[in-house]
This record gives C-alpha cells, sequence and structure tokens, in this order.
C-alpha cells in the first residue's frame, strides 16, 4: 500500500447527497479479477453518456477537475455494498482523499486498506471546502495527516480527527495482515480456549 | 457484572486481542465467500504464501454472476467475464480446500439465504462476508456484517478482523401488525424514521413484541436491510423461534453438543438495564404496506401516499430528491397506486425464501399477470426452489404468468443477463433502488413479496390488501 503522509492537490467538488458505491462504480465492472484498471469507469453512468461519450457537464470532466485528487463530497458518501472496487476506482483515477460530513462504515474502512484517506468534517466546514473546491485549479488544498490538518488557498487551517492505528498504517504504508499475524499466539490461544467453551462452532 | 446488550456478549465472547490503543481482534467463526469480492483476496493470499488458516470455517458460493435459466450448468452459456470468476473461485475453493456449492449443486443460492438454510449461521456467531448484506444472519443472535475485500484477505489469512467497537441502538417494534403488513415492511418502515445514514457507526438490535411474532425468514428480511439504514449489523436475540430453525440442519449441532449450544444460546439477550445509545420506537400498528419512489431506500412511503415534491425536503436531499424524481421520472403529487410497472422482480437475499415465496403465490393463486407485463421469481436457492415446487407454489406461479427461474442473485443486482432496459419499471422484492442497480436506466420500487404480486396482476403499484 502506498504511504499518505502529505497530499497536495485539486479538490473537485460533488455535492450530491447519499453518493452510492452504484454511482461510484456501476456492477458490470465489478467481473474483474484484478484490482488495478477501475479508474476509466469510476462514477460511469454519470461522467459517460450512453454512447460511451463523455458527459461535458459532469465535475470530474471539466478540463479544471481532471487531475483532481481530492473529493469534496455530500453526506453519507460512499453507501450500499461492500464492494472495494469503489475505493479501488477512486485509487486508479488518482484520489487520494475524500472529505464529507459522514460516510458509510464499510466503505470508509476500505478507504484506509488502500491508501485513501476519508475526513470526517462538521457541515460548515465541508461547505467552505466545497466553495473552495467550486474555484477549480486555483484552489489547491493540502492534505497533512502528520498533523492532521487541511489548508486552504486562502491561507486558513482546518484540523480533523483520525483513528491513531489506522493513521499509523496509512503514515507508513503498512499492510494489516502482516501485522495481525504478529498477534498470532494471541490468535492460537483464544482458538484453543473457544474450542473449550463453544465446541461446537 | 454491568448489564449488557446482546452485542456486547458477542463482542465479549470474540475478543481475541485487545490493543493499547482500543484496537480489538475478533474471531470469526463463519466466513462465507462469493465470487465477486473474493479473487483479489484469494490472489493476495497467493503472492504472499499464505493460507487460509480455519477452512472448516469458510464456505463458498457463486451466486451473484450466475445465469438463472435452464442449462447454466454449461458454463458457455455464462458471458466470459463472469465465467472466469465462477471458475475462479471453483479453483480457490479447491485449491485451499474450503467448503463449497457449486453451481450444479442442488444447495447452491444465494450466500445469504444458503448459509443458514445449511446450519452454518448459529446463534451467538460471529459472522462476516464480503457482501453488505451479511446483515441478514443478524436474524439468529449472531454478529454478522460485510466486509471489503482486503478484509476478507485478512479473516481468510488470520480469522479474525481489526475492529473498533459501534455503539449499541435499540429499534423496538411494538403491538401487532395489520393485515397485509410484512417484515419487509417494517424494516423499510425503520429506514424512512432513521434515513439511510441514521445507523452509520451502530450495531441495531430489532425488538418488540411485532419482531419476536415474526418467522425466522421474516427476522432475516428485517436485518437484511439493515445495511440500508447505515448500521454494519442488525440484531435479534434468539428464542424458541431460532432454536426451532436451527434444530437438525446440516451443520446445527447434535446430541450433547446441541443441549451445550442450547444452554449459551438462551443467556444470549440484552439485560434489562442495558445502556443504549439510541432508542428508536415505531407501533406495529401504524407500519403500512410501503413502496419506495425514489432511488435512496429511505425514500418509502405507505401506498396510499402520493409522490412527494423537493420542496417537502431540506438542505442537500432538496437536489438529491429532484434528481431521483428525474431518474425515476415521476411527477409529484401522482398517488403511488397509479404507477404503472413493465416488469416484477420477486426474489433476492432479501425476499426469496420459501415463507416469501408462499406469500406471493397466496395472492396469486387463479389470478393472472397483467397482460404484457414481464413477471419473474427467482428462488433464493434450489432448496426454496425444490421446495416451492413441492408444496405446489411453483404451478401457481407458472400458471398467473411468471417464469420459474433458478437460483442466485439475478435481477437484485442485474450482474447476470436479467436486467431492466432504460426507463423501464420493476417492482422489486430486493433492497436497493440505486440508480442502474437493476440495469443501467432502469427504474425500481422496493417492495414486500405480496405487494409484488398484487403489483403484477394490477399493472401498477397496488394496496395489497385491495386483493385479500
Ligand atoms: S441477492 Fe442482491 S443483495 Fe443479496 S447478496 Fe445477491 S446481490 Fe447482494
Amino acid at each position: 500500500m502506498e504511504k499518505f503522509i502529505k497530499l497536495t492537490g485539486v479538490a473537485a467538488p460533488m455535492p450530491l447527497v447519499n453518493i452510492d458505491t452504484d454511482m461510484i462504480i456501476p456492477k458490470q465492472f465489478l467481473k474483474t479479477i484484478k484490482r488495478s484498471g477501475l479508474g476509466i469507469n469510476l462514477f460511469d453512468e454519470m461522467r459517460y453518456d450512453d454512447n460511451g461519450d463523455e458527459i461535458p457537464d459532469f465535475v470530474l470532466n471539466k478540463p479544471q477537475y481532471r487531475d483532481a485528487q481530492i473529493l469534496v463530497a455530500g453526506d453519507n458518501f460512499g453507501c450500499g455494498s461492500s464492494r472495494e472496487h469503489a475505493p479501488w476506482a477512486l485509487l486508479d483515477f488518482g484520489i487520494r482523499c475524500v472529505i464529507s460530513t459522514s460516510f458509510a462504515d464499510i466503505f470508509y474502512n476500505n478507504c484506509f486498506k488502500n491508501g485513501i484517506l476519508p475526513i470526517v468534517l462538521p457541515q460548515e466546514e465541508v461547505d467552505k471546502l466545497m466553495d473552495d473546491a467550486a474555484r477549480g485549479a486555483n484552489a489547491v488544498l493540502t492534505v497533512d495527516l502528520e498533523n492532521q490538518t487541511i489548508s486552504g488557498p486562502d491561507g486558513g487551517t482546518i484540523g480533523f480527527e483520525v483513528d491513531s492505528f489506522q493513521k499509523h498504517c496509512l503514515l507508513n504504508g503498512l499492510d494489516d495482515i502482516g501485522q495481525t499475524l504478529e498477534k498470532g499466539a494471541a490468535i492460537d490461544a483464544f482458538e484453543a480456549q473457544a474450542a473449550q467453551a463453544r465446541p461446537w462452532v | 457484572m454491568s448489564p449488557k446488550t446482546l452485542y456486547d456478549k458477542i463482542w465479549d465472547a470474540h475478543l481475541a486481542h485487545q490493543a493499547e490503543d482500543g484496537t480489538c481482534l475478533l474471531y470469526i467463526d463463519r466466513h462465507l465467500v462469493h465470487e465477486v469480492t473474493s479473487p483479489q483476496a484469494f490472489e493476495g493470499l497467493r503472492m504472499a504464501g499464505r493460507t487460509v488458516r480455519a477452512p472448516d470455517k469458510t464456505i463458498a458460493v457463486p451466486d451473484h454472476n450466475v445465469p438463472t435459466t435452464p442449462g447454466r450448468n454449461d458454463p458457455e452459456q455464462m458471458p466470459e467475464d463472469s465465467r472466469i470468476q465462477v471458475a475462479a473461485l471453483d479453483s480457490n475453493a479447491r485449491e485451499f480446500g474450503i467448503h463449497y456449492y457449486p453451481v450444479s449443486d442442488i444447495r447452491q443460492g444465494i450466500v445469504h439465504i444458503v448459509g443458514p438454510e445449511q446450519g452454518w449461521t448459529l446463534p451467538g456467531m460471529t459472522v462476516v462476508c464480503g457482501d453488505s448484506h451479511t446483515a441478514t444472519h443478524g436474524a439468529f443472535g449472531a454478529l454478522a456484517h460485510g466486509i471489503g475485500t482486503s478484509e476478507v484477505e485478512h479473516v481468510l489469512a488470520t480469522q479474525t478482523l481489526i475492529q473498533r467497537k459501534g455503539k449499541n441502538m435499540k429499534v423496538e417494534i411494538t403491538g401487532q401488525l395489520q393485515p397485509g403488513v410484512t417484515a419487509k415492511d417494517i424494516t423499510l418502515a425503520v429506514i424512512g424514521e432513521t434515513g439511510t445514514a441514521g445507523g452509520t457507526g451502530y450495531v441495531i438490535e430489532y425488538c418488540g413484541e411485532a419482531i419476536r411474532s415474526l418467522s425466522m425468514e421474516g427476522r432475516m428480511t428485517v436485518c437484511n436491510m439493515a445495511i440500508e439504514g447505515g448500521a454494519r449489523a442488525g440484531l435479534i436475540a434468539p428464542d424458541e423461534t431460532t432454536f426451532e430453525y436451527v434444530k437438525g440442519r446440516p451443520h446445527a449441532p447434535k446430541g450433547a453438543q446441541w443441549e451445550a449450544a442450547l444452554a449459551w444460546w438462551k443467556t444470549l439477550y440484552s439485560d434489562d438495564d442495558a445502556h443504549w445509545d439510541k432508542v428508536v420506537t415505531i407501533r406495529g400498528e401504524d407500519i403500512a404496506p410501503v413502496v419506495t419512489w425514489g432511488t435512496s431506500p429511505e425514500d418509502v412511503l405507505p401506498i396510499t401516499g402520493t409522490v412527494p415534491s423537493p420542496e417537502d425536503y431540506e438542505g442537500g436531499k432538496v437536489d438529491a430528491v429532484r434528481r431521483s424524481l428525474d431518474y425515476m421520472g415521476l411527477k409529484s403529487g401522482t398517488p403511488l397506486s397509479e404507477i404503472e410497472i413493465d416488469t416484477v422482480f420477486i426474489g433476492s437475499c432479501t425476499n426469496g425464501r420459501i415463507e416469501d415465496l408462499r406469500a406471493a403465490a397466496e395472492i396469486l393463486k387463479g389470478k393472472k399477470v397483467k397482460d404484457g407485463l414481464r413477471a419473474m421469481v427467482v428462488p433464493g436457492s434450489g432448496l426454496v426452489r425444490a421446495q416451492a415446487e413441492e408444496e405446489g407454489l411453483a404451478d401457481i406461479f407458472k400458471e398467473a404468468g411468471f417464469e420459474w427461474r433458478l437460483a442466485g442473485c439475478s435481477m437484485c443486482l442485474a450482474m447476470n443477463p436479467d436486467q431492466l432496459s432504460p426507463g423501464e419499471r420493476c417492482a422489486a422484492t430486493s433492497n436497493r433502488n440505486f440508480e442502474g442497480r437493476q440495469g443501467r436506466g432502469g427504474r425500481t420500487h422496493l417492495l414486500s413479496p405480496a405487494m409484488a404480486a398484487a403489483a403484477a396482476v394490477t399493472g401498477r403499484l397496488t394496496d395489497v390488501r385491495e386483493l385479500m
């Protein structure tokens, strides 16, 4: 997993609420057995018309947002299915950070596993960042995970919260499985005790 | 001992490790696997030279991609990408030695129907699957939730999940349901009340007289849609109804182990004075047969209502409603019962069990599907299908003009050939009405199996009570 330390990039505004995983990556693209290559189909049904041509109005099709690395989104982003194809598609497109007032739990977790930082902020701060993002390439944001701050184009800084374990993993690009396997003795002990207590499992 | 909720009790019984920063390793009793969210996880294992830690606790079944038409055992029937995914599950299951129900096995079906049916899902367990509707298994008083593919790989390798404990929410449905009102109406009504983000960060426990009176099938329908309310897991405390359902299933405990299991299961309930972070109470009598009108499961109204207007809402929802109505091709103020439909889909892990088919057949008996309407029943598993044939339900469906399909996810998410065309409108017993969910441009109205049957007869969204 790629480390996430500090990111400076263009933020794209997507104020729609309840952007679900079917919108992020429709199911016809879930048939892959790989993790890469999904970026071209990110937001497919909002991004392309029935002929497969780009819809010029869609935010990521606008010249100033084609290289966006940050999304500022409406409430309850990522609701719906558990498909990790959603963060894979975001990542493959180049998005490394999503900011919203709330995220669906599974999507939120899936982001961290893929080096994407989801940030939850109060409504007025998301509103302000949404306004900044609407200014396009003139409005570059800097997200500093180490110090847990977002700096806007006008020099203002906003702090954010992040789970300390997930922060540690992102900063160091650590794989969860390796870390858990280091606790193998605790799992062995638990398994032995559970086999006694609940032998039918 | 301080009082605990059911969630607290199951959590405590599965806590394998707790780090100083509060991060926990939760031991997983059952890991269900399907073809769409697992190939990258098995690939990851292989690349790292790891194995499946507990193959005996891991169960695989293909469901999302499989065709539901006859002759499907022939892989040539599947488009190439689907075939590759199913073949990958097939070879991964054999390579890693996990339990497996291939398409040719009568026990094959939707993963969340097969697990309980085979007795893999038992009270007090932790159950995960790379699928958000894993919440279904909570009906047994099992802590069950959906996980992403990285977590699938993590559970395969370690049989644990890294977790932080969620908050406790109690949803109580008091009293009794009115005639024509079902488990599906309960679960949609709850989401209508709390919103699709209302349960975010919580584990919901459903309780109250109306929940107690439900069969296991109905309880699974309720818990299935906990995720549509934003909650990762829904729970119902196990009781005699649960034990009765579980007893004698192929993988349920037997003999002395059954007695020991039962003794523990009977301790699995929330203590009277347990702490709840949030409580929602709904009177069972107040729940009407409902349908959704928009593209979020929270867009739900009684069938007697009318299509709302964006002005009825506030904040970001105003634009979302405008977009929904446009997508759904609906005008504000139209009575819901005047909305004409093209397709009826009965099936999915929400409503593809035997009781659902009985409820629909009950309405359809002696009636015909409206001319020109496409109607299909997709049983949730091969065994549900066989039982429905034995009970004569299949004949009722066929005589009414329904297509009688083989088991799978089918038009719930339209990854197989069962799809809506753009603009086509469907009354569906599944769980999601998102844009494009049942096919690009397709329009979905969620409802109960009885309501779906009623709609098939009249060709429009219909109050099932008019046909009872
Ligand atoms: S039936 Fe639908 S919701 Fe259930 S597992 Fe299949 S695709 Fe998912």
